[in-house]
Order: C-alpha cells, then sequence, then structure tokens
C-alpha cells in the first residue's frame, strides 16, 4: 500500500483545503504502516477522522494524512458498568445506537454526533453540561497511543501520564490515538425535559443562567444583530434527562445539502429575518418532552449544512472568558458585531463551569463561552475577528484552535501559556496546519 | 424472526459482510465468521460480541476449496447448525492481469465462482436437511453483460449469479430461500484505488446492507443495490452491439 494523493482535503469550514497524501487503515493493526506511508510521502503526518475541524487544526496542508474512519469498531462494552472501549475513528453516531439501548450516554458531547472519539479526545470537546460535567476528557479512563519513537502504547492516568495530560486537547499532535475508553453515562430514557425561554438582554441571560444551574444542559442562541437595550436578546434552552420515555436512539438520514449555495445567502438580511422568525416561533417557547436528536444535534438535521456559505467558506470563532471579566467582555463583543452589521448566523452562548480538565491545552475555563460564524468576506471577516480577539485578549480569556483557522500565534500563546510542553511532547513525525503557524519563529 | 439465527459469515471481513453483520448483531445473533485476514476477523469478533452477538471465528482461505465437506460439517457443528449462510468474499481482479497472466485468470476463476459454488451447493445441502435455511450471496453487477473492462471477473460473477437463480428455481415454493445480490459500485477497501467515489452512483456499505437485510426479510430471489442498478443494468444489457461497441465502459 501506498499513499494516495488527495488533492482536496477541506475543513468544515471549507475555508481551508488542500492536496494530502491519504491512508485509510482497516484495522488497528495498520496504523503504523499507515503513519509512515503518510509521513513518507509528506514529510510529516496527521490523523483525521470526521474533518470536523472548521479550521487548520485538523489539516497538514501538503503533509501526509491518516484517515481513521476505518477503525470504527467497539472493542468492549460492558452493559452493567457503562464502560465502552472503542477504536478510536468510532463516532458518536455510530456509538449511540449501541449505547442507548442498553441505557447509556456519552457523558460529553459537542453540537454535532458526526465526530470520532480521537477527535472528542484531541480537541477535548465540551458540551451544553459542561457546568457541572467538565469536558470530554474528563471521562476518558485510558486510550491507546500509537507513537512513531515507542509503538504503541497506552495512556492513563496513572499509566505515562504526562503523555495522558497532553493527548488530551493536544490537537493530535502527541501521537495517533487508535482507542479510547470512556466512561458513560446512565439513561433513563432517550427524552430529555426541555425549557426554551426567550431573554430580553444579556443581565437576563447571565441570571436565568445561575438560577438553571441545577439543569444538567444549559445553552444560549443569541440575536446578534439586537443593539442597544436589546443587546443579548436571545433564547434561553435547559434541559434534563426524562425519567421515562423508551430508549430509542436516534434515526439515520436526513436530508442533505447537495451543492454550495450561491455566495452572500447568509447576509445580515436574511439572518435578521430569520432571527425573528426563529424568536417569534413556537418552539421559543417550548416546555416539553424532546429526543436527544433534535436537543443536541440541531444541526445533524441538514446533512453537509456548512454548504450554506457558499463556495467561499465561513470562519467559526468561539471564545473562553474568565468569570471576573465575562459580562461585560461578551457586551462588547456583541456590540462590536452588532456595530460591524456582519450577522452571525449562530450565535451560542453559554457558561463554563469550574471542574478543570485533565488535559493541559483544554479550552474551557471557568467563565464564559460565545461562539460566533461568519461567512467569508475576505479582509472585511478577517478585520472582524481581529477586533474580537482584542477583546478576548483583554478580559484574559482564549480561543478555540478546534474552531479557528487564522487564530493568531500570539493570540494562541498567550491563552495557552503550556504549549511549549505540547510542543516537546510532540511525535516529530506528526504536524498540523494549525501547529506548524503556531510554533514557526517570526 | 424472535429466536437466535446461527449464521455462518464466508468473507466475514468484507465492508458489506461486517456492516449486515452490525444490524444483526443487536438482535443477539449467532456468528461464525470465517476469512483469511486473522487480525481483522479478530478486531470484527470484538467488535460484534460488544454490540451483543455471540460470536465464533475460523481463519481460512475460503477460494482453496480442498477438504470442503469435512471444513463446512466442523462449521456447521461450531454454530449447532446454520440457519443462514452469508457469502461475501470475492477478488476484483484487473482485467488486464488475467488476459496477460493465466495464473491470475485462474486464480480470480477460482475465488470468485468455483469456491464460491462449492460452498453454495454446501449450504443448500444442509438446509435441505434442516428444511430449512437462507443463503445469502454476493455477486454483481458486472456479471450482466460482459464488457472490456472487466468481463474475468463479470464472467465469474455471472457463473454465480446463474447458480443461486439455478438454486432458487429448486427451492421455491420451500422455506430456503436462496438470495443473489447483485451491488453496483460500493466504497469498500476493494475499491479504495477508483477515483470519484463520492459520485452519485456510489453507495456506502451501510447502504448496502440495508438493502440486504430488506431482501432477506422479504425474502426476494435478487436484488440490485442500490435500486437503480436494475435499471442501468437493464439499459446496459439491451444497448445495441454498434453503440455499446463504442463505448470504453
Amino acid at each position: 500500500m501506498t499513499a494516495r494523493e488527495d488533492l482536496n482535503v477541506l475543513a468544515w469550514g471549507r475555508v481551508h483545503r488542500g492536496r494530502h497524501f491519504v491512508s485509510d487503515p482497516a484495522t488497528r493493526n495498520g496504523v503504523g504502516a499507515a503513519i509512515r506511508e503518510t509521513a513518507e510521502a509528506g514529510a510529516s503526518t496527521l490523523a483525521h477522522g470526521l474533518g470536523r475541524s472548521y479550521g487548520d487544526s485538523g489539516l497538514n496542508l501538503g503533509g501526509g494524512l491518516v484517515r481513521t474512519t476505518g477503525l470504527d469498531r467497539l472493542i468492549a462494552f460492558d452493559r452493567a458498568a457503562g464502560i465502552v472501549r472503542a477504536d478510536a475513528g468510532l463516532s458518536l453516531d455510530a456509538l449511540l445506537r449501541v449505547t442507548v439501548p442498553a441505557g447509556w450516554f456519552v457523558p460529553v458531547t459537542p453540537g454535532t454526533k458526526f465526530v470520532t472519539l480521537g477527535g472528542a479526545v484531541a480537541n477535548d470537546v465540551h458540551g451544553k453540561n459542561h457546568h457541572l460535567a467538565g469536558t470530554f476528557g474528563s471521562h476518558v479512563t485510558r486510550f491507546g497511543l500509537w507513537r512513531s519513537d515507542r509503538g504503541e502504547i497506552e495512556c492513563a492516568p496513572d499509566e505515562n501520564a504526562d503523555l495522558f495530560a497532553l493527548t488530551i486537547g493536544g490537537f493530535g499532535l502527541t501521537g495517533v490515538i487508535t482507542w479510547v475508553e470512556v466512561r458513560l453515562e446512565r439513561i433513563a430514557s432517550a427524552m430529555l425535559e426541555v425549557e426554551n425561554i426567550p431573554v430580553d438582554d444579556l443581565d437576563a441571560f447571565f441570571s436565568l443562567s445561575e438560577r438553571s444551574d441545577s439543569w444538567p444542559f444549559t445553552v444560549a442562541w443569541v440575536d446578534t444583530l439586537a443593539r442597544g437595550e436589546r443587546l443579548g436578546r436571545g433564547i434561553f434552552s435547559r434541559g434534563r434527562w426524562a425519567g421515562n420515555g423508551g430508549l430509542n436512539p436516534h434515526r439515520s438520514g436526513g436530508p442533505r445539502l447537495p451543492l454550495d449555495a450561491p455566495g452572500g445567502l447568509l447576509n445580515s438580511l436574511t439572518v435578521g429575518a430569520f432571527n425573528r422568525l426563529y424568536r417569534a416561533r413556537p418552539g421559543a417557547r417550548f416546555h416539553g418532552r424532546q429526543h436527544y436528536d433534535p436537543f443536541f444535534y440541531p444541526l445533524d438535521r441538514l446533512r453537509d449544512w456548512n454548504r450554506m456559505y457558499g463556495s467561499r467558506g465561513f470562519y467559526q470563532w468561539q471564545c473562553a472568558i474568565p468569570t471576573a471579566h465575562m459580562r461585560e467582555a461578551v457586551r462588547v463583543l456583541l456590540d462590536t458585531v452588532a456595530a460591524s452589521g456582519d450577522a452571525s448566523f449562530l450565535a451560542v452562548l453559554k457558561t463554563f463551569g469550574d471542574a478543570p480538565s485533565p488535559g493541559v491545552l483544554s479550552f474551557p475555563m471557568s467563565g464564559a463561552t460565545l461562539a460566533l460564524d461568519f461567512a467569508n468576506r475576505g479582509a472585511d471577516t478577517l478585520s472582524l475577528l481581529s477586533r474580537l480577539d482584542r477583546v478576548v485578549a483583554e478580559a484574559g480569556g482564549r480561543l478555540y484552535p478546534a474552531k479557528d483557522g487564522r487564530l493568531p500565534q500570539a493570540m494562541f500563546r498567550a491563552g495557552f501559556p503550556r504549549w511549549t510542553e505540547l510542543e516537546a511532547a510532540r511525535d516529530p513525525i506528526l504536524m498540523s496546519s494549525f501547529w506548524r503557524r503556531m510554533t514557526e519563529e517570526a | 424472526m424472535a429466536a437466535i439465527n446461527r449464521i455462518l459469515v464466508l468473507g466475514a471481513t468484507s465492508a458489506i459482510a461486517e456492516r449486515w453483520c452490525r444490524l444483526r448483531a443487536a438482535a443477539g445473533d449467532s456468528f461464525l465468521l470465517v476469512a483469511r485476514d486473522g487480525d481483522k476477523l479478530a478486531a470484527i469478533a470484538a467488535d460484534l460480541t460488544a454490540r451483543g452477538a455471540t460470536v465464533g471465528t475460523s481463519t481460512e482461505d475460503l477460494a482453496d476449496t480442498a477438504d470442503a465437506d469435512t471444513r463446512f460439517s466442523r462449521w456447521t457443528g461450531t454454530l449447532g447448525g446454520i440457519d443462514t449462510v452469508f457469502l461475501a468474499y470475492g477478488i476484483l481482479g484487473d482485467q488486464q492481469e488475467a488476459q496477460s497472466d493465466t495464473a491470475a485468470l485462474a486464480r480470480g476463476l477460482q475465488a470468485n465462482f468455483t469456491s464460491a459454488v462449492v460452498w453454495c451447493e454446501l449450504a443448500a445441502r444442509a438446509f435441505e436437511l434442516a428444511g430449512a435455511g437462507t443463503l445469502v450471496a454476493i455477486s454483481s453487477v458486472a456479471g450482466d453483460r460482459g464488457r472490456r473492462t472487466n468481463y474475468a471477473y463479470g464472467a465469474a460473477k455471472a457463473g454465480l449469479s446463474t447458480y443461486l437463480e439455478g438454486m432458487a428455481h429448486r427451492f421455491a415454493g420451500t422455506e430456503i430461500t436462496v438470495i443473489c445480490v447483485k451491488p453496483g459500485f460500493v466504497a469498500t477497501p476493494m475499491t479504495a484505488h477508483i477515483d470519484g467515489r463520492d459520485g452519485p452512483l456510489w453507495a456506502t456499505p451501510d447502504q448496502v446492507a440495508e438493502d440486504i437485510e430488506k431482501a432477506v426479510r422479504k425474502r426476494r430471489p435478487e436484488i440490485y443495490t442500490r435500486w437503480f442498478w436494475r435499471f442501468v443494468m437493464l439499459v446496459i444489457r439491451h444497448l445495441p452491439r454498434p453503440i455499446f461497441n463504442k463505448m470504453k465502459i
């Protein structure tokens, strides 16, 4: 086998794309050979799962890529204890189909189920329950790591502990994650009790957030076009697992967006109209039961939704702001966006809890997080993002590398001061476009 | 089907077979997986076990039919009887190679046709003794018309299709079901070298497995998967020779 040349591997934001030398191992024992042959063809290599990282952290432009989606098997599932061990390329989508009927759910889930276990560890993903459950990495008990200098090793809190902590949130650079063992959460049903509550401004959001502390899942959608007194207007959503209602997993399928939408389809006019409708629709005041699929994964309904932004793609931008400055900083950020006239279609606001992650370079911090996305309009978009960056830097916050394709080096180094430890522990054969930008000397 | 099925899977490391087994594993079925690649076989067995199935494995070369009767009896014994046989192995091969290398040509025919019908006939014998059973075998749309780019593979699959058609005829009106599966383009490791695998004619192994499971439930003797291949092949079979001869397919 030799690595295949693929001229157009895309990141989820579709701004970053390009040539890679790709290999698809069919079993975990094939990972070593796949690493060797892709690194031989491309000078370095990187594991790549379902490609849901938005920017350049999942790409290694011009280099090798080990696609892990063929490593999609369970290794063991203890239905009594709720501990599952599976190949790193297994998606949450596939995992939940097996665990939900047995009464178990992943302890932390991001906003899409089309991520692999390896990707969830490498980005130490978080979800709507961060304030109570912490990150995904907090529930990982053990994983396998293939390193070019040591072969396959096991990492756990008490075994290769340094590599365990550096791999959780380590952007896939410490080795190729081959399998992951995770402790699941018991559920009595696949349904959640959900309350959606319209909030009129930012203060209303923060006070409702505080009062909702006992709800395991909270998040808010924000209308980024609202200004002045209405700044921060949106819909606060909270949920908890229901006590009954059956253990039916989600169904597959759903429509796909077959083409790139025409450029400029998502502009302040259409987003404004959407925002008004979104707040006015009956669902904005929904109190009732909802299956986990629409609750956690609303965007999974439309496959390839990222093509909505047209052929030039889009930028995601997500920050974490420490508690002391979160109210003021979020206000300034939303003000900046509203003043720019550039609407963010998906604006998500949430408070983070203070549970520390085992990951050395984990993104969440106690405080608030705001996620925005903008169609790629070139220099205008980049300039808006730098204005937002400055607010975050001044507030002592940081940006989420998995979502960002242009995170400036200085901003990254300031937000993740322990990055040098990752660089020291990096497997020399592994590299990503993101890491090249973060480490190259100016 | 409430009772536990005892399933013999020949070529269990094929992507289509693996996906079909996953569909069945949650029901607690009992599997014996046979294939050449012991490493991959072990990984698949662990996966199906974790999903709720009872799984045994045997690492052997199915293209080799030496001691076929003994081996088939051994498999039957291991499972304690057989309700379903799923035959999924095959080698795509290379047409140019088949034309220039007679050993390669013979190997392809042995794998895709000769050995396959030997196992099918042994399954039929077992089912006849038991009075019931289901045989599912993966053939190919390539067998529907000989084409310059892959007639060595196509002819072997045509032979297999005809053999299965005859068996379905033989068992019509009985409790024995014979299903000939004709997949079109499927994105599997067997076709990893072909470009354009995200095109509209390509299916995932999961889609093909679901189509097969539907055919098993409905006891269809022949299915094309995806469904539109029935019409694609209908057109290709009926293309007048002057037009067909100009095509590089």
